[in-house]
């Protein structure tokens, strides 16, 4: 069965993945941008990595049939000083026409500091004056709680952004409802030891619905596992829940939220 | 949505792994002891939390995975003058300071 990984950052995963990706039916992937695990020594860093997110890795993924789209910004892991994510934010209108590009992400909060709002909001109008969609970054552990509700009431002050067009990645069972209820979409990661497991993502869709929430894997550098997505089929299979369901959070609904995008695609590609 | 399992095919499919969890949890606990018996395991947050948490596990009420969630959450409201580093501990550095926040979990 076909699906989709809407969150994972192929740039720090090797060719292989991307092969075992493929096996397990991958069809699509989108990658947003963010902290590489240090801090980038200038802005210079950061074209080098948008063009990595919008030139060298969707030719690596196609190699293996799969579609490759990214999100772009500056992370709140390197907001902290204005100055450098401003120039960073001047990069990126010029990558935004590039064909896989989505919008902006993962833009969000990470200690839900004053630097990081102030970027954060102005990433959110920087979206809204290029109508694109938001992927969102919300804290780890003891600072999600805060984070999610800081961060959903700057996207509503914005005054100009449909929740409709925005996800909030990272949920977990004390934040999924209130993204939910106020009209957003929401993400379940499913990341070793901070965030969801299988598990648990599987007892979440049976405690909130299907309705606007998706899985994906956040694969990065760190404990983690690219193919964390068919697990949770998996583990949704071994529980008893119809293909139809399986198909919903793992295929239908990131395509009914990227889709909105114009630029997404998880139509079968030639390979070879 | 109605899970489709019974709950012996919930206990059939999930026992072992989570009598193994349970283990782990009893050996941490017992290791952070052994490392010094006379110390007071509630003085990190970290463990204090960690131990009411526990208490949430054996209660009669639902929802416990987000309580717990809750309890190992930063409750406040303000944003920080400076981000302190970008790393998170995984329960509120001031837990031992709000005694509210257990009646709350």
């Amino acid at each position: 069965m076909r699906y989709i990984d809407p969150h994972i950052h192929m740039v720090s995963r090797t060719t292989d993945d991307y092969q075992r990706m493929a096996l397990a039916g991958c069809v699509a992937i989108t990658e947003p941008a963010f902290w590489a695990g240090f801090d980038r020594s200038g802005p210079q860093g950061f074209f080098d990595y948008f063009t990595q997110l919008t030139k060298t890795e969707p030719a690596r993924a196609a190699a293996y049939g799969i579609r490759h789209h990214c999100w772009l910004c500056i992370n709140p892991k390197e907001a902290e000083d204005p100055g450098f994510a401003r120039e960073v934010m001047g990069l990126i209108p010029d990558f935004l026409d590039k064909p896989n590009v989505l919008g902006i992400g993962e833009i969000g909060l990470n200690k839900n500091s004053k630097n990081e709002m102030v970027i954060l909001e102005e990433q959110i109008a920087l979206a809204s004056q290029h109508d694109r969609l938001i992927l969102v970054h919300t804290p780890h552990l003891e600072d999600k709680l805060k984070g999610t509700k800081l961060i959903m009431d700057a996207i509503m002050r914005n005054g100009s952004i449909d929740p409709g067009r925005v996800l909030i990645d990272h949920v977990e069972e004390h934040t999924v409802s209130m993204v939910l209820d106020r009209g957003f979409w929401a993400g379940m990661t499913l990341y070793p030891d901070t965030k969801c497991t299988p598990q648990r993502a599987a007892d979440i869709f049976e405690m909130v619905g299907t309705e606007r929430l998706w899985i994906n894997s956040a694969g990065d550098w760190g404990h983690s596992d690219p193919l964390a997505v068919p697990k949770c089929r998996i583990e949704m299979q071994h529980r008893g829940h119809t293909p139809e369901t399986i198909s919903r959070i793992s295929y239908d609904n990131p395509l009914r939220f990227l889709g909105q995008a114009g630029t997404f695609s998880a139509d079968p590609i030639q390979t070879g | 949505m109605q899970p489709p399992y019974t709950p012996e095919r919930a206990i059939d499919l999930y026992f072992l792994e989570h009598r193994a969890k349970l283990l782990d949890l009893a050996s941490f606990i017992d290791r952070v002891e052994r490392a010094d018996p006379k110390a007071d395991l509630r003085a990190d947050p970290r463990m204090a939390s960690f131990l009411d948490a526990i208490e949430i596990l054996t209660g009669a009420d639902s929802a416990r995975a987000e309580r717990i969630q809750l309890l190992f959450s930063d409750r406040s409201d303000e944003l920080l003058d400076v981000a302190p580093g970008k790393g998170a501990i995984g329960a509120d550095p001031n837990y031992n300071d709000t005694p509210s926040k257990r009646a709350e979990g």
